[in-house]
């Protein structure tokens, strides 16, 4: 029953027998003990199973491992070297845009594709942008600014303030 | 903000970055899911599809035919060791699994273990199970009918589904008043069933050992201690005696209440280690979750207020009916059945009172936990909020003015609530002024009379509310006869450095940098040289956990008091350093110097590494401490918040333009982190007022339980935020602090109805009960035939 595929996730290549129903998020978590992906929920709603495959964020949950078969896939655990941060990590940390974390690595992995296709997207584009990702903690206002520091971060541009604004 | 301490030192009022957010940065942190031990199996959950029935028959013999299923558990298995039923913190009692009949759809009904997660679901799709459904009891008015079936036939003696009944104030002084008062008006309201729906679902790996005779539980819990004692209790008798259990609650994923309960799914997965000697992983699926885990609010409230013609309001009268499903597993304080509802006479001077409350099963799934909420407070507020707009409605007065007429005054604090609480602090007259400066609330009342004149819908809708948070005074406060106290261990290392442990657990309140500079604003060492512990049983000090706004409040004054265990000892280290008594020494941030000549002193690193290398004779080496809060009374956290919509009169789509949040919860320990809190706690109310209910059938099927119907907020619908502050400080707690993770879920929810009621008043609308939808606004607009 089992299939044999290869995957390449984070640079590095697996070759793995999957049963042909596995998901990919299963693969990555159980399998392959990457834990940074999380499950959220069982519909496709909540985007904290959100990863590259090929580049393309998508919903880990909602491809089977074999359709990965052949292809690249990108993790949080890939974003940056341990130890070193990612301009995403940089501005989730310095503008507060994580709380709990169980929705951050999805929403960074959405966040970096989205900054790759418009590297300055205003406030309004980052929300639908990430509408496919739900985070219950922190209200959204401080992921929008944290993308958009990554945003300048990655152009080599200056960063804007990220003192709290509570006045 | 005034900081007492330098940047690097990092105390109270520096927004500092966060210690514990590398780790999430990374995908290392350590989720109950992440927790995989040798041998481990997989738990999955067969449930029931009716509201209500008698199992005929469970046949598991296709199940346990698959290979990998190891073995079906019913509550025939479990009644064997008397684990089919447990209590709940609320003194009730709640199946674990059933022997004969279900309560509520999506019950569970028996447990499939397997060696993988797959193959528990197929094995739970194997299990037949016969029902013979019934008609169920769902609307909670009509429980109380005298034909509705009794629900409870397990109680001996029940006669009818009433749970209990509740009241305080005084009945006949308010009768009165509402007698002969000039003017009365009274809103039915439903605060509806919601759910906390952390993006985390609940789980554990139960992992007993039977060579030592010894449990390690991970657990999706925010109470680790408390469920430590809650096992023992329950599991004492099968040997589990509290030193031979081990709680560990990982990194948590959200909690907002709904992972203080112990739900069956951990029991089971107890149960089930204790039998085969093997881990067990039970991981809910987001449905089970919506589905059967602790469900918050569905409260049906009459509210009254009674007043002057001029404004001035002289009393209120609230009546709930609380829908609790099949049994009370609200997590509420013992004594406190109804929570802190009693707090819902507001923010506001008036001595007369009265409120009761009846609750009663339905065949809905159990619950009544917070949803971010202090105990029922969100509830309260609504009710006072809303009945306060209807108050000025009613007279024709501005809603601003009428609340700056009746606001406590700041110089009437502590002030004695009709309802017997003691409001410790607040300037309400201060943050209301300021939210309304921070909007231009005046202009923006002739924008809407301008708007109204061309027949566009704006409206503007305040709520300013008191919470009350940080439970409790031991005097009042237990969780099942243990007291609400909290607990703070530091223990400092020769080079000054330090490891702090607590009772409570962060759900991503940032507890890790909080308390460390709560700590290092009392003894001067940089909060980065602070390492923060929560969540382990065997190393943490006990405590009741976090919820209700009580980290801060209670373990945080544990910090601080345990710090000043040992500045004390500090001192005394400091005089036989420097050759001098105590007395002639003086504190600044990190060191005593001898008065008179500051150039003579000790740094508090100097000071530690002596307590290890050259303490006093007769003193006790070494510098920890360890200090247990039972706080003198609780905090009463403020808010004033506006709301400003736009309603499309052809789509009736409702807009958020501008949402002001002033928030005072007393001294801040990090900006950074209360406007976080902040912010999310203003999208999880808005998220009841405009989107979030389970909604029910009238056979108990749950019509919304996925995340494709249960609507959650997304940044498109979450609007830019704007928050600010006042700072009132707590009389009684330590470092003046109040907590705050709540407030804005509390406050939210009545400043989106009163907006939008006001953006429909001129055409006659009172109230609009929650989730105010386009739909809801939409058949308004029909009816009084502005869209057809």
């Amino acid at each position: 029953m089992k299939k044999q595929i290869t995957i390449t996730i984070n640079g590095e290549q697996h070759a793995v027998e999957v049963e042909p129903r596995t998901l990919l998020v299963h693969l990555i978590r159980e399998q392959l003990s990457m834990t940074g992906t999380h499950i959220g929920c069982d519909t496709s709603s909540c985007g904290a199973c959100t990863i590259l495959l090929d580049g393309k964020s998508i919903k880990s949950c909602t491809v089977l491992a074999i359709q990965a078969d052949g292809k690249s896939v990108q993790t949080v655990e890939g974003l940056a070297a341990p130890g070193e941060m990612h301009p995403i990590q940089e501005g989730f940390k310095e503008c507060h845009g994580l709380q709990c974390g169980f929705c951050t690595p999805g929403m960074m992995m959405r966040a970096v594709e989205l900054l790759e296709h418009n590297p300055n997207p205003t406030e309004e584009e980052i929300r639908w942008g990430i509408s496919g990702n739900l985070c219950r903690c922190t209200g959204y206002n401080n992921i929008v600014r944290a993308i958009q520091y990554a945003g300048a971060k990655m152009q080599g541009k200056e960063t804007p303030s990220t003192e709290p604004t509570f006045v | 903000m005034n900081c007492k301490t330098s940047r690097e030192v990092g105390g109270m009022g520096h927004s500092l970055k966060r210690k514990e957010d590398s780790r999430f940065l990374a995908g290392k942190g350590n989720y109950v899911d992440d927790v995989k031990l040798p041998g481990m199996l997989h738990m999955d959950i067969v449930r029931s599809p009716y509201a209500y029935a008698k199992i005929k028959s469970i046949d598991a013999s296709e199940a346990l035919k698959i290979p990998g299923v190891i073995a079906v558990v019913t509550g025939k298995d479990l009644e064997q060791y008397n684990l089919h039923w447990m209590p709940t913190l609320m003194s009730d009692t709640q199946m674990v699994l059933p022997t004969d009949t279900v309560m509520y759809q999506s019950q569970e009904v028996a447990a499939v273990i397997a060696t993988d997660r797959y193959t528990a679901r197929d094995g739970k799709e194997a299990v037949k199970v016969e029902y013979e459904p019934m008609k169920p009891v769902i609307d909670p008015y009509k429980s109380l009918d005298p034909e509705a079936p009794v629900l409870r036939t397990d109680k001996e003696g029940k006669t009818d589904n009433h749970i209990w009944h509740w009241e305080v104030g005084d009945k006949d002084k308010t009768s009165k008043l509402f007698e002969e008062a000039e003017v009365v008006v009274k809103e039915q309201m439903h605060i509806p069933r919601i759910h906390v729906a952390s993006i985390e679902t609940c789980g554990c790996v139960a992992d007993y050992d039977k060579v030592n005779n010894h449990l390690t539980m991970y657990m999706t819990t925010q109470a680790p201690h408390a469920i430590r004692t809650v096992i023992a209790l329950v599991a004492g008798h099968v040997g589990l005696t509290e030193e031979k259990v081990r709680v560990i609650s990982p990194d948590i994923g959200g909690g907002f209440g709904g992972k203080v309960p112990v739900y069956p799914g951990y029991v089971i997965a107890i149960a089930v280690s204790f039998l085969v000697g093997k881990p067990i992983k039970w991981v809910e699926d987001r449905s089970e979750n919506l589905q059967a885990d602790s469900f918050a609010r569905d409260y049906h409230i009459t509210a009254e207020m009674a007043g002057t013609k001029d404004g001035k309001i002289l009393g209120t009268r609230f009546k709930i009916l609380a829908d609790h499903g099949y049994t009370d597993a609200s997590a509420n304080p013992s004594k406190f059945p109804t929570g802190l509802f009693s707090i819902g006479t507001g923010s506001y001077d008036y001595d007369t009172a009265f409120m009761e409350a009846d609750a009663v099963y339905t065949n809905k799934p159990p619950g009544g936990v917070a949803y971010r909420c202090s105990f029922r407070v969100t509830e309260a507020v609504h009710a006072i909020e809303r009945i306060t707009d209807r108050f000025a409605l009613e007279i024709g007065k501005d809603p601003a003015d009428l609340r700056m007429q009746n606001f406590i005054k700041k110089d009437q604090f502590p002030w004695k609530s009709p309802t017997g609480w003691e409001y410790d602090s607040g300037d309400y007259h201060a943050g209301l002024q300021k939210a309304m400066d921070t909007l231009g609330y005046w202009d923006l009342r002739k924008e809407q009379e301008e708007k109204r004149k061309r027949g566009e819908l704006m409206g503007i809708g305040i709520s300013t509310f008191t919470e009350i948070v940080g439970a409790g005074p031991s005097k009042d406060f237990d969780i099942l006869g243990i007291k609400m106290f909290d607990s703070a261990e530091i223990r400092v290392h020769p080079t000054g450095k330090a490891i702090a442990r607590f009772g409570t657990k962060s759900q991503g309140q940032g507890h890790e940098t909080t308390y460390a500079q709560i700590i290092a604003e009392e003894l001067g060492i940089p909060a980065e040289n602070i390492q923060v512990e929560e969540g382990d049983t065997d190393t943490a000090p006990y405590g009741l956990g976090t919820y209700a706004s009580r980290s801060t409040p209670t373990a945080g004054a544990a910090a601080a008091m345990a710090a000043r265990k040992l500045r004390d000892k500090a001192k005394k280290i400091a005089a036989h350093l420097l050759e001098v008594s105590e007395d002639d020494l003086e504190w600044e941030v990190g060191k005593f110097f001898v008065k008179g000549a500051p150039e003579k002193s000790k740094t508090i690193q100097e000071i530690v590494f002596a307590a290890y290398t050259n303490h006093p004779q007769g003193m006790e080496a070494g510098f920890e401490a360890t200090h247990y809060y039972d706080p003198p009374n609780l905090t009463f956290p403020s808010g004033a918040y506006i709301c400003v919509v736009d309603i499309d009169n052809e789509t009736a789509e409702i807009k958020i333009r501008r949402f002001v949040a002033i928030d005072d919860c007393g001294n801040i320990i990090n900006p950074m982190i209360v406007q976080g809190q902040v912010h999310g706690g203003l999208t999880q109310g808005l998220a009841p007022a405009m989107y979030e209910e389970l909604i029910y059938d009238e056979e108990g099927n749950i019509l919304n339980g996925t995340f494709m119907d249960y609507l959650l907020p997304t940044a498109v619908e979450s609007p830019n935020w704007e928050t600010g502050h006042t700072i009132t400080p707590s009389p009684h707690h330590p470092i003046g602090a109040k907590g705050v993770g709540e407030s804005p879920t509390v406050g939210a929810p009545p400043a989106i109805a009163n907006a939008i009621v006001d953006a429909l008043s001129h055409l006659g609308v009172t109230h609009m009960d929650i989730p105010i939808t386009p739909y809801k606004v939409w058949k308004v607009l029909n009816e009084k035939g502005i869209v057809q």
